[in-house]
């Protein structure tokens, strides 16, 4: 893959947007390419909506903080109406359906749902909704190998919750088949 | 790792055992990370009472002798300015670092560039400069935070590195400088370190009371700045060969303007990006090697208006220079700057 990715994930503050984020942050870095991760800070994420821009490139990334994005990942229904309009033309769009229950549909946008909460919910796997969406983020694009995202998740989960390696590994594939 | 703490690790490889430091927006998890790693490399936190205090202790252990660093965001960085003056006075080396948020007065927590003039112009009273650096990403962050020290050493000032808030909270890959034992570091003859019978008393002032006296002091520092704006001066150019639109822009927005060019090459526009990587002294020669080509200039900044005045200084008449700019935190888009490059470039073709 050669071309520049442009991802913003965006949700409440806690549904883990950041650090879904991260993870497909080193992703990029276990594959040696250029990256970037910025997240949004101050009072927007008090109680309040939280994103993060990410870029996975070839090239030396000019501006870090995406407009335009190629992919959105919208975890609840401010997010998507904030994003939905800016998405680049034929770029895709991931929706956690139990958290954005009007998705809108945009020519020349793929709208992609997935009831990304209640999946983790009834596979145990409470509070990985984030992960879940980031597996089926990484089925519409493959961003990276699949075993990079694995490494790139046993990167970002600290070793004193070895547990929920397992738990996010997990998540990812439900996302995949999702 | 985020920019903050590439600054924090960067500066304790580079040997720096001190730091004082205030939370403030968006630099705090720089001071957070200092707290966490400084006690384990053997060398001192501590979280004074005010911003006014930290500069004071900054004072203090580089009279000793140590390297010292401290950090703030832009109203924090106001009250540090007195006790920065006082360093000039006393030719004291140390390291601030400025991550910038919008102003004036407290302002707002979004990144800016709103403090150019602040540091390269009056960061306190006096007949002073301080070189500072404006790193444009992460790497960039621990590479001039580590160089930073030896620069304050060599020349015995007090060293600025001018971030933002987008650069300090930033996540990008990283490679650390190796790091530096400060035992193993030039010795420091004037530090008050104690003179045991041995030596005369070493003295640390910045209070002249006769005029002649302090106006030699200041015509010798002056000296000292005269070879730092001829040997330390520092830029990258980006396709600006040939290039009718010479865009300028430093630190964050300078990603943002490389984009912009990118672009602007892309239809066929012959644009080229110079980023100065010291603000001051500012990049007068890599300018200079911009002027046969340029129709325009154009600086690009976070702020109202403030870099374009070196800009204009230095092209000096011979050139028109154009101004774009977002403020009080917001952060300008390629498709903006982009559309300036092309409209300057209509305008210059014709």
């Amino acid at each position: 893959m050669s071309r520049e990715l442009q991802i913003v994930l965006a949700g409440f503050g806690g549904q883990g947007v950041l650090f879904a984020g991260k993870v497909m942050a080193y992703a990029g870095l276990i594959e040696n390419r250029e990256l970037s991760w910025l997240p949004s800070y101050g009072p927007e994420m008090r109680g309040g909506t939280a994103n993060c821009s990410v870029t996975l490139s070839d090239e030396p990334i000019g501006s870090p903080l995406v407009t335009t994005p190629d992919v959105l990942v919208a975890m609840n229904q401010p997010s998507f109406d904030k994003f939905i309009d800016v998405v680049r033309e034929g770029g895709v769009v991931i929706a956690d359906t139990d958290m954005v229950p009007e998705l809108k549909e945009r020519e020349g946008v793929k709208v992609v749902g997935v009831p990304a909460t209640s999946l983790a919910e009834e596979a145990g796997l409470k509070g990985l909704g984030n992960i879940v969406l980031l597996g089926k983020l990484w089925a519409e694009t493959q961003f990276c190998e699949r075993a990079t995202v694995d490494a790139a998740i046993e990167k970002c989960v600290p070793p004193r919750k070895a547990a929920l390696i397992d738990k996010n590994k997990q998540a990812i594939s439900l996302g995949i088949e999702a | 790792m985020k920019g903050n703490e590439a600054l924090a690790e960067s500066a304790m490889r580079a040997g720096c055992r001190f730091f004082f430091g205030y939370p403030i927006t968006p630099q705090t998890e720089l001071a957070a990370y200092m707290s966490k790693r400084m006690p384990k490399v053997g060398g001192t936190y501590l979280q004074a009472e005010s911003e006014v205090a930290a500069i004071n202790m900054v004072y203090g252990a580089a009279a000793a002798g140590a390297r010292v660093m401290t950090s703030s965001s832009s109203p924090g960085v106001s009250l540090k300015g007195e006790g920065v003056s006082y360093m000039a006075g006393a030719d004291l080396p140390g390291v601030i670092i400025n991550i910038q948020r919008g102003g004036p007065g407290l302002g707002g927590i979004q990144p800016s560039q709103s403090d150019y003039w602040q540091a390269t112009r009056a960061l306190g009273h006096g007949d002073f400069h301080i070189p500072v650096y404006a790193p444009s990403t992460v790497q960039e962050m621990a590479d001039l935070a580590y160089g930073a020290f030896d620069v304050a050493d060599k020349y015995r000032t007090p060293v600025m590195i001018l971030g933002d808030g987008m650069l300090g909270q930033m996540m990008e890959p990283v490679v650390l400088p190796e790091p530096v034992d400060p035992a193993t570091l030039p010795e420091k003859p004037w530090a008050t370190t104690g003179h045991a019978h041995q030596r005369p008393h070493n003295v640390i002032n910045s209070l002249y009371l006769t005029a002649d006296e302090l106006e030699k002091l200041n015509v010798e520092r002056y000296e000292r700045y005269a070879v730092i704006e001829r040997e330390e001066q520092r830029a990258e150019t980006y396709l600006t060969e040939d290039a009718d639109v010479v865009v300028v822009a430093f630190g964050a927005a300078s990603r943002v303007a490389r984009s912009a060019v990118n672009a602007a090459r892309e239809r066929g526009v012959k644009a080229g990006l110079l980023r100065p990587v010291t603000l001051w002294p500012f990049p007068v020669v890599a300018l200079e090697a911009t002027i046969p080509t340029a129709k325009v200039y154009l600086s690009v900044e976070m702020n109202m208006g403030q870099m374009v005045d070196d800009v204009r200084l230095a092209v000096n008449g011979r050139a028109p220079v154009d101004f774009y700019g977002r403020t009080g935190g917001v952060i300008p888009t390629p498709d903006e700057v982009l559309e300036r490059i092309c409209a300057l470039s209509e305008k210059v073709g014709e």
